[in-house]
């Protein structure tokens, strides 16, 4: 039977079994697994059907929990039923698979393996979930490759099926998860030949029903629960050679034979390593290399984990063995050893005492652990390791692929080391974030692995930044079959592509390239004047390695043929050209025909600007004659500047320069805290356009800098005497604030940190009288401007910050002399969030305790290398910190108790020292009133008196006050996350600390989506949008929080929208953080994952008010006091319809373009939704509230 | 009985009032109110070639933005199977369309392309229309372009487009021409059948308060039929092509004054917009009434009877108001 060979990364072609052999699936995004469920969820929305010829139910749950949950009853009931998780999430599925396994259910959990949270969170790949999950009781399959992983998920369900243990199939996070290779793709009859449909029937006739009704989950005794846990003793014993035999079924089935443990290498070898999932590739490819080199090495890939069989594992290990490493993916500290570690000394232990271990000598064992999230294992690495064992006294418990500078743990390697074949082609690209470079080089490989018979690889790095990022393309192809799940080495890339010209400023790209190899370059210059213009390190190793350089101007490519910033279809045809994989003009008919493919449902005139740019590059692209020397002024910029601290030159700086990899582990905090304020030493240099100011024009109202993402356009008062020394560009103009009589005002701008979104310039109400188009501030070239302006900012940022006191906040001109301590994240261009967080920082932030929930803002405020929140010139600002993603409301709510003990101690203490540190002194510091700048000022004297009386008491309690008395400031305690967090996952802990009643402040920075994901549906999600897994639109209304929240009747709710009203989100920043108790503020943040021009996203939030589908309203439970309602709703009836403010965001669009009838439907329940949502919102508003005790003294 | 019936694009309809192009014509049971209230054909809605290319450019601006560039969030939108960007809700609505009313369907096509005219115009062809409207919308602010090149363009196209169909073809005018008569004959030469007076642009409104530019729709006044009147006047009987009045048509009155002066037929929409689709019926009633009161006998009698080439006074058609006023004055006997 013929199968076709297709190009793919793991998750899609896991998701391609699992899908086909389940009836229900229930999931919830995390990644890298949330892949996986789209791809289910797309099929279920298309129709696809299984193999069993019906459609599978997919369902998006509140969390993993509730996915397990959901799984669970499912399977309960005779469902086949998969999900795919993660991490994080699949910790949250243990308690239920624990039971899904003591009740001996058949089911598959597909889990691309990756990081826990612990010191930090990652993203990224290595073992550390499923070993967590070892104990529950699921068997254990692991892949190693793409093929395998395929292949894995058809053999795990076949084995669950007649076993009855559940399986956990994993593979890793990341590097198998998202590598594309060529694989062979399971049909439908292989999937069929391999389920027994009896086993089926027998799995669907356990299920719980009515007819044949019967109780599970008892709750049991000390008298029966032990034998009760005894009795799937056989399951498991059988277990292992029932996974063997769908193994052998599957391979008289393909001809690809697995077995529980692999063994590969030298039939006599001496060393083996014993690993699993995709290191062991990278060890089988090494032991080949050297063996053929005389050396005699073997490994074992470890496929099935649990059921541990020892049995099995000894069989592999050749008899001739003397030295065995055992690798780990993860880490347990303070255990003996590290999981696989230790049951393989148990195993071996176990066979040399029973006499059924191949060799008469134990072996010398070491173990040791590699590769944790994601970090590279090398062939150098695992030579390493087998050279290790060569020595008489190994080292282990040994790290490999880092330094270990503290306990000394890691083994040396050689990086120059390489096993890479010369008949394999291998190119790098570096690309601009969503430039199309990672979309044409999957591409790429799609067309080389589909339309030829080479094998191909690739795999993206990304960066941590939403904006402006750099992406790196790694992509092998060839003759030969490609096991090589590394990146392409120092050295060894045949081709190496930069997409973006400025990045030869900031990373060594040629390193990567081989002696006598190609360098494209995206240049504005052309091949005659380019040269002057590259750093003298490039010229010099373009010289050094003979390299053939070529340049093409592709953004002017792509703006002659209407494809603007996307230079995919550009950079791909050329890179076709140059390397010859395939014929020029076969080449160019293939790329077309993808474009079709990809492109031609969004219209021709997609295609066709597609097909234009193919058309057009090759004319444009040109050879550089190399000269002899490299004579450049210009170097390559140090990514931090020198006058940064020395932890962000020696650390910071090396990440930011892609050397990250090279600090040792005593770089690195013990306890995963880093300072505050890193972003303002890493200047990006994004935008293209920057505003620039019209002092005569400006109202000086403050909007500009209020609703600015990135805190890069910030406005000051001062005294005119200042000026004397300012840049001569420098602007003001005298300051119009009743305040300061007087002074000056300058609004200025931070070039080298603005993104040029835009948001400035929309909110800008002043406008030239004689020319409308032209504001108080207007965009402008930002490179003509980069230095004046620096100097300017820098000028701006010596200005004394205005003092806090002079300036009441209330007014949003005044609120922005309050400095910033939130600048510079790597947010998305435009973010709706960030300019909330940032009139916290400037409201709060120097008295502010932040626990934020994982999304968004905990990737932009929180990811390495530099984060945003910052301090001011005391050295005081935000304290932040992200747990997890469901806990995040109960963490704040932690420390809030701990701020009300340590004052209530404080206060204790106070009182028993009174006597030596002065009764007035206590008394105002008790009943200090802190309800304003002033009030917290006076406080902070105080408590600066305070401590330097307790510092010569000899009082024992005085010490404790000592370490206590900071509390006596107020302190501000904010709980922010989206609506994933607040909504879904987190709102069980939310709602709870709501109802506890304790002074904390909640933001909610509601997006309506996953959006850190990539844009699943949560319970936010208004009807009729469109999201990942509401495909067809969403078909319920969106849960109205506020609502809920009002519900209690003590807790302050808002509902606010920056850019309908500024005036009104100030206002309820000032109140929620005023009112002692729980405060809730939801807020629009307009996102990319709406799909509007994000420079319009002011103009969105304000028809979303128009429209009536978000009121803006505050609810005051301080006013229930006062006799009056509690509920006063600040925005007016709606005034323009749905569609008007729908219509104009690609979420609600889309669906009208592909679904009119349906988009129709839910368009017009989303109108009703609006009109029900005001008629009980206006009358809420009108109830009367006299009621009890305030009635009687009226009457 | 009078017999309202006419001719026009070589089509027999049962009276002379139309539905010309206007965002009813997007729903199959509004045509049908339409045709219940008893207009004898209606014209499509336009399909613009620039709003469908600009729906799929921004489509995939927007599925592309923020791509392939933060590890979490590869995409941000699911990818549909299809969507529908192209022509083809249009050529779709036009055959439901023709399975749903038995009156003739107009198409009506706004290009911006050479080829993107004579595709759309084949595919609505294709898709069942009776005929072809080509709504020839465009202002053109280029200061070196003269009114030949301008024109002679347009000629180019419309001779290409009807060498690509065969349905009969009518071309929606608009008034701004140096030599509107010698345009107007240029395009029956090239093969048009019909020619529609005079397209209604959107003009955009100046917001002093908010110092915007903002688009506005106003619907028309009775005032704005003059225009159209006098010109269909002038070319009735002497252009080998039909004539439709449209902009200002209000009343039965109204329509009745177009047919005299040389229309085949009258097109609403401002008062269909203003007052629904029932309004046609009366206007129809209007009609009715007008003719009878009057003694016509059917429709084909009164047309053209007051064109330039049947009035007593054929000039009135040509001069501008003033110079009547002066030649009336002046032609008054004094004693």
């Amino acid at each position: 039977m013929k199968r076709e060979m297709i190009t793919l990364d793991a998750n899609e072609a896991v998701a391609q079994v699992a899908y086909r052999l389940n009836e229900v699936i229930a999931i919830y995004p995390i990644t890298p697994s949330s892949g996986m469920g789209e791809f289910a969820d797309a099929w279920s929305a298309q129709g696809i059907k299984n193999i069993w010829g019906t459609v599978p139910m997919v369902m998006e749950m509140q969390s993993e929990g509730g996915a397990a949950g959901a799984v669970h009853g499912a399977l309960t009931t005779g469902s086949l039923t998969t999900t795919f998780t993660a991490s994080q999430g699949l910790l949250l599925m243990i308690p239920n698979m624990y039971k899904i396994a003591g009740e001996l259910t058949s089911t598959v959990f597909h889990v691309s393996a990756r990081s826990l949270a612990a010191h930090a969170l990652s993203i990224f790949g290595d073992h550390s979930d499923v070993t967590a999950a070892r104990t529950t009781g699921f068997a254990m399959l692991a892949s190693r490759s793409v093929q395998e992983a395929q292949d894995m998920a058809l053999i795990a369900q076949a084995a669950t099926l007649e076993s009855r243990i559940p399986f956990l199939h994993f593979f890793d996070g990341f590097r198998t998860s998202h590598e594309v290779n060529k694989i062979e793709q399971l049909s439908d009859d292989d999937l069929k030949a391999m389920i027994d449909d009896t086993k089926v029937f027998a799995h669907r006739q356990r299920g719980l029903s009515p007819d044949r009704p019967s109780i599970r989950g008892t709750a049991q005794n000390p008298d029966v629960y032990f034998q009760g846990r005894e009795t799937n003793n056989p399951y498991y014993n059988a277990c292992p050679a029932i996974v063997q035999k769908a193994m052998d079924k599957f391979a008289s089935l393909t001809g690809r034979s697995y077995h529980l443990f692999d063994y590969a290498g030298a039939p006599d070898a001496e060393r083996v390593i014993i690993v699993m999932g995709s290191g062991a590739e990278t060890v089988e490819e090494t032991a080949r290399f050297l063996n053929e080199a005389g050396e005699k090495l073997g490994v074992i890939t470890v496929h099935l984990y649990r059921p541990f069989s020892v049995e099995h594992l000894l069989k592999a290990i050749p008899a001739s063995t003397k030295a065995i490493a055992i690798l780990d993916r993860t880490k347990e500290p303070g255990a003996a050893g590290e999981p696989l570690y230790q049951d393989v000394i148990t195993a071996l232990n176990e066979g040399f005492a029973k006499g059924t271990a191949p060799f008469e000598k134990m072996p010398a064992i070491i173990g040791g652990r590699y590769g944790l999230s994601s970090k590279e294992f090398t062939p150098a690495m695992a030579k390493s390791i087998f050279d290790e064992m060569k020595k008489n006294q190994p080292k282990n418990h040994f790290t490999v692929g880092i330094v270990d500078d503290v306990t000394h743990t890691s083994l040396d390697y050689d990086p120059e080391f390489s096993i890479e074949y010369p008949e394999t082609k291998r190119c790098i690209f570096f690309g601009l974030g969503a430039d199309g470079t990672v979309g044409a080089n999957k591409n790429s490989i799609k067309i080389i692995g589909e339309e030829t018979t080479n094998s191909a690889q690739g795999y993206f790095v990304y960066d941590s930044k939403k904006s402006g990022s750099v992406t790196i393309s790694h992509l092998r192809f060839g003759p030969k079959p490609i096991h090589a799940p590394y990146l392409i080495g120092v050295g060894d890339a045949n081709f190496v592509a930069c997409h973006q010209f400025n990045f030869l400023e900031r990373v060594d790209m040629l390193k990567y390239a081989a002696p006598g190899g190609v360098f494209l370059l995206n240049s504005i210059y052309s091949a005659s004047d380019v040269w002057d213009h590259l750093p003298v390190e490039v010229q010099q190793t373009i010289i050094t390695k003979k390299l053939r350089f070529y340049v093409i101007d592709a953004y002017e490519v792509a703006q002659k043929t209407g494809m603007g910033g996307r230079i995919n279809t550009i950079m791909q045809t050329c890179f076709f050209a140059i390397s010859g994989v395939l014929p020029r003009e076969e080449a160019i008919e293939q790329i077309k025909r993808s474009i079709k493919k990809t492109y031609g449902k969004r219209g021709e005139a997609v295609v066709q600007k597609n097909y234009d740019a193919v058309d057009s590059s090759l004319a444009n692209l040109h050879e550089v004659k190399v000269p002899a020397q490299a004579t450049s002024k210009l170097t390559r910029h140090s990514p931090v500047p020198a006058a940064a601290p020395k932890f962000v030159k020696d650390v910071l700086g090396k990440m930011i320069e892609y050397e990250g990899d090279s600090l040792p582990v005593s770089a690195m905090p013990v306890d995963g805290s880093f300072p505050s304020g890193t972003t303002q030493w890493e200047k990006r240099n994004i935008a293209l356009e920057i505003p620039v100011w019209e002092p005569s024009l400006c109202i000086q109202c403050g909007k500009c800098s209020f609703v600015c993402p990135h805190a890069v356009i910030r406005q000051k008062v001062y005294s005119p005497e200042l000026l004397a020394n300012a840049p001569a560009t420098f602007k003001s103009v005298d300051a119009k604030f009743k305040e300061m009589p007087g002074a000056k005002f300058t609004v200025q701008v931070a070039p080298e940190d603005c993104t040029g979104c835009g948001l400035c310039i929309e909110a800008c109400p002043a406008k030239d009288k004689s020319q409308a188009g032209r504001k108080a501030i207007n965009m402008a070239d930002q490179v003509p401007l980069r230095e004046s302006e620096s100097k300017n900012w820098e000028f701006f940022m010596g200005l004394p910050e205005p003092d806090r006191t002079t300036f009441a906040p209330t007014t949003v001109k005044n609120s922005q002399e309050l400095t910033p301590l939130f600048e510079f994240s790597g947010a998305c261009a435009g973010c709706g969030e960030t300019p909330y967080l940032k009139l916290a920082s400037q409201l709060f932030g120097d008295r502010m305790v932040i626990a934020n929930a994982t999304g968004c803002s905990s990737i932009y405020g929180g990811n390495l290398p530099t984060t945003p929140w910052s301090y001011n010139k005391e050295g005081r600002g935000p304290a932040w910190a992200n747990s997890l993603f469901e806990d995040n409301a109960e963490f704040g709510l932690g420390m809030r108790l701990t701020i009300d003990k340590q004052t209530e101690f404080a206060t204790e203490l106070l009182k028993a020292l009174s006597g030596e540190l002065g009764e007035n002194l206590v008394t105002d510091i008790l009943q200090a009133d802190q309800s304003n700048e002033a009030g917290i000022a006076a406080q902070r004297v105080r408590v600066t008196q305070l401590k330097d009386r307790l510092a010569t008491s000899n009082d024992p309690r005085a010490a404790q006050l000592l370490s206590l008395a900071d509390v006596l400031v107020k302190k501000s305690v904010w709980i922010v996350g989206g609506d994933g967090w607040a909504y879904d996952i987190g709102y069980g802990g939310l709602d709870h600390v709501l109802a506890a009643g304790r002074n904390v402040n909640i933001l909610v920075l509601d997006t309506e989506v996953y959006s850190n994901t990539g844009g699943q549906a949560s319970k936010s999600t208004p009807r009729a949008a469109v999201a990942k897994f509401a495909a067809k639109g969403k078909g319920l209304p969106k849960k109205d929080l506020g609502m809920i929240a009002m519900a209690y009747g003590y807790v302050y709710v808002a509902k606010v929208a920056m850019g309908a009203n500024d005036a009104h989100t100030l206002r309820a920043f000032l109140e929620a953080d005023a009112y002692d108790g729980p405060s809730i503020i939801i807020a629009y943040s307009h996102c990319i994952s709406h799909g509007i021009d994000m420079r319009k996203g002011l103009e969105q939030q304000k028809n979303a008010v128009a429209c009536g589908i978000w009121p803006l309203f505050r609810y005051n439970p301080a006013l229930i006091d006062e006799g009056k309602n509690p509920l006063q709703i600040d925005s007016k009836e709606p005034t323009i319809s749905v569609e008007d403010y729908a219509y104009n965001e690609t979420r609600y669009r889309m669906l009208l373009q592909s679904d009119e009838a349906r988009a129709e439907i839910l368009m017009k329940q989303a109108r009703t939704d609006v009109e029900k949502r005001w008629n009980l919102y206006r009358q809420m508003a009108e109830i009367e509230y006299k009621f009890g005790e305030t009635k009687k003294t009226e009457e | 009985m009078v017999d309202l019936s006419t001719k026009y694009l070589g089509l027999t309809l049962k009276n002379p009032v139309v539905a010309s192009s206007s965002p009813f014509s997007k729903k199959v049971e509004n045509v049908k109110r339409l045709e219940d209230a008893g207009a004898s054909a209606v014209v499509m809605y336009s399909l613009f070639e620039e709003q469908i290319i600009h729906e799929s450019k921004a489509l995939d601006h927007f599925l592309n933005r923020g791509t392939e560039s933060f590890a979490e969030a590869l995409t941000y939108f699911p990818d549909f199977e299809k969507y529908n960007v192209g022509p083809e809700s249009y050529l779709d609505l036009i055959q439901k369309l023709k399975d749903s009313v038995e009156i003739p369907i107009i198409g009506s096509l706004n290009g911006v392309s050479r080829g993107g005219w004579i595709n759309y115009a084949r595919k609505i062809e294709e898709a069942g229309a009776d005929a072809l409207e080509l709504n020839i919308y465009s202002v053109p602010t280029d200061f070196s372009l003269t009114s030949m090149q301008l024109e002679d363009e347009f000629i180019a196209l419309v001779s290409d487009v009807r060498k690509e169909i065969h349905i009969p073809l009518s071309i929606k005018l608009s008034p701004y021409y140096t030599s509107l008569p010698h345009f107007a004959k240029q395009l029956v030469n090239a093969g048009v059948n019909g020619l529609t007076l005079f397209n209604r642009f959107y003009q955009p409104d100046i917001d002093i308060k908010e110092q915007e530019v903002v688009p506005n729709l106003i619907l028309s006044d009775p005032g704005d039929m003059r225009l159209p009147l006098r010109w269909i006047a002038i070319f009735y009987g002497r252009l080998q092509a039909d004539l439709a009045l449209t902009s200002g048509i209000h009343s039965g009155e109204d329509v009745l004054k177009a047919v005299m002066a040389g229309a085949n037929i009258a097109m609403l929409t401002s008062e269909l917009l203003r007052s629904g689709s029932q309004r046609l019926a009366e206007i129809l009633e209007e009609i009715q009434n007008w003719m009878e009161k009057l003694e016509y006998e059917s429709i084909t009698q009164i047309h053209g009877s007051m064109s330039q080439i049947n009035v007593a006074e054929p000039s009135t058609f040509e001069r501008a108001n003033y110079m009547k006023v002066l030649t009336s004055f002046d032609g008054k006997i004094l004693f």
